[in-house]
């Protein structure tokens, strides 16, 4: 379980975003938080996904506290997390093919590729053809696809999805959603956040609605 | 080739040669007509590195009062067509028809219209522009109020104080929040103020390009509403989008593009309740409350548009009408559908 009691987490001294904040993710079950922008929903992925370090309370990790965020977070526990945000653009290294992008997590962690590149890659529609092009290359949606796959490539116990769809089309959300959901079905547990109410309702066990 | 593919028709199907193609009783006056309208851009030297066909024999009437709502899936050239209608296309493009802008002193064909009649006479004045991120249209380093006084001077000639308040409030923006400097705007914020940009000029065509992507729900309806608002004041307005669910909110008529084409096209109540074409079908089921299922495969790149009907070269099987092979729309019963045209 990927827990976080009492949070207390801004960006400005005395002006907390998050202010007492528990939540829990089971393995396997997916969490949806709604809310409208500004509410603090994106804060609360971050410090889920290990990015951002909260002011005060606790994060544990399947009964682990963690004890470092950031660069800090150890390995074990940093790639225990994968994360998909909201903009692929800006999410991606624009010097790389997809291929190499969906690989890093890989190269970066030594460890080497089972078939687990190919098994997503398909899974998320992307063709050789497109892994061999770069960023600027594809649209918003296939590269979101390279971001799903990036973030699932280690085979992460938790799958943390800020606004994973906001920026891409229908047809390309109800795919990047089957996926999300046959992993979670897997065991994966998953914080789904959007502000679309009706995307979570069809997506996950339970909702959360932040105001 | 085109030509002969018409021959096929019958009397009821009848090929279209402008958009004139929405029956009712009394339609509102046109206020911009793209007819046949196509945008290929040459890539490399020459054109040697291939060709992008953006937008391919693309009809459309907006007509004032109403929101006409382009959709498709993001890459399928419906962004080009702003640009096309504004004279903002890079050198490397090539335009084929035309988009006659209806108005008191005769019609002008906006692709081939002097950049200074355009930026004198039409942008900002007669086709107003709300942009997909506003945010990055707005100077950060003055307030919004200021660049809103000087679009309103330049437009207008003049802008007092409460003039440029009754603007914002037109936007559904508080003037208090004017004072703000765009980094302390948020997202729906900014979109709103160049809402209000787009209507400094008292346009009689809004184009909408995007200008829902990242807002939250809230603030979608916010700005669908406002779209609704500016049609109720006779402006014509183009919402170009790929979130359906805005596009089946606000809009009266609706248009599909897939692969540069429009595929099918009609009143939107109609279509949204039955669609003909499989591709609007697809988008529809891909929805949440629609099936959330997937459209198979990948819209084709634009610089390889397969012959005959691209969408059955994707998905050959999909349920619906069967395919004629007609990659040009037909008017059946008051809307247009392309190559799978119902029995």
């Amino acid at each position: 379980m990927l827990s976080a009691k009492d949070l207390v987490v801004g960006y400005r001294r005395g002006r907390p975003v998050l202010d007492g904040v528990d939540v829990e993710l089971h393995p396997g079950a997916t969490l949806g938080l709604a809310g409208p922008s500004a509410c603090g929903k994106s804060t609360l992925a971050a410090v889920l996904a290990l990015l951002l370090e909260p002011w005060s309370g606790s994060v544990t990790l399947d009964g682990q506290p963690v004890r470092g965020f950031r660069h800090r977070a150890p390995a074990t526990q940093r790639t225990a997390i994968g994360v998909v945000f909201q903009q692929p653009r800006l999410a991606v290294e624009p010097r790389w093919t997809l291929d190499a992008v969906v690989r890093a997590p890989l190269v970066a962690s030594r460890r080497r590729d089972d078939g687990i590149v190919a098994e997503l890659t398909e899974a998320v529609g992307l063709t050789r053809e497109l892994l061999a092009r770069r960023p600027h290359e594809v649209s918003d949606g296939q590269l979101q696809r390279a971001c799903l796959a990036r973030a699932l490539v280690l085979r992460p116990r938790y799958l943390i999805c800020d606004e994973m769809t906001s920026m891409v089309d229908a047809s390309t959300t109800a795919l990047l959603v089957r996926l999300v959901r046959s992993v979670a079905a897997e065991g994966t547990g998953v914080l789904a956040v959007s502000h679309d109410d009706a995307l979570l309702e069809a997506w996950a066990d339970d909702v959360v609605r932040w105001r | 080739m085109r030509e002969t593919s018409v021959t096929k028709t019958s009397v009821t199907k009848t090929p279209v040669a402008n958009a004139d193609t929405f029956t009712g009783t009394r339609q509102p006056a046109s206020a911009l007509t793209v007819d046949r309208l196509s945008v290929r851009f040459r890539l490399g030297r020459k054109g040697k590195a291939g060709i992008v066909h953006a937008a391919a024999d693309v009809s459309l009437r907006l007509r004032r009062g109403r929101v006409l709502a382009l959709v498709g899936e993001s890459g399928c050239g419906k962004s080009v067509l702003t640009s096309a209608l504004l004279g903002l296309l890079p050198a490397n493009a090539q335009t084929r028809g035309r988009a006659l802008l209806h108005g008191p002193g005769g019609d002008l064909d906006l692709c081939t219209a002097p950049e200074r009649r355009m930026s004198r006479q039409v942008r900002g004045r007669r086709i107003g522009l709300v942009p997909q991120s506003a945010a990055s249209h707005l100077t950060p380093v003055r307030t919004a109020r200021s660049q809103l006084a000087e679009s309103m001077r330049h437009l207008r000639g003049a802008a007092s104080r409460s003039d440029v308040d009754a603007l914002a409030e037109r936007a559904g923006l508080a003037p208090a929040s004017l004072d703000a400097y765009p980094h302390e705007l948020s997202g729906g914020m900014a979109q709103r103020v160049g809402f209000a940009l787009a209507l400094a000029g008292e346009p009689d065509v809004l184009l909408a390009d995007e200008p829902t992507t990242g807002l939250d729900r809230a603030l979608v309806d916010h700005v669908t509403d406002g779209l609704a608002t500016a049609a109720a004041e006779d402006t014509a307005v183009l919402l170009i989008t790929h979130d359906l669910a805005a596009g089946r909110r606000v809009a009266d008529d609706v248009a599909v593009m897939y692969a540069g084409r429009i595929v099918e096209a009609g009143p939107a109540g109609d279509v949204f309740a039955d669609p003909w074409h499989p591709y609007t079908r697809g988008l529809l089921g891909a929805l949440p409350d629609g099936g959330f299922e997937p459209i198979p495969g990948h819209p084709p790149e634009l610089t390889d548009v397969p012959d005959g009907c691209a969408f059955c070269a994707r998905v050959p099987d999909a349920p619906g009408p069967p395919c004629n092979g007609d990659p040009e729309p037909v008017a059946v019963g008051g809307r247009l559908i392309a190559g799978h045209v119902p029995c």
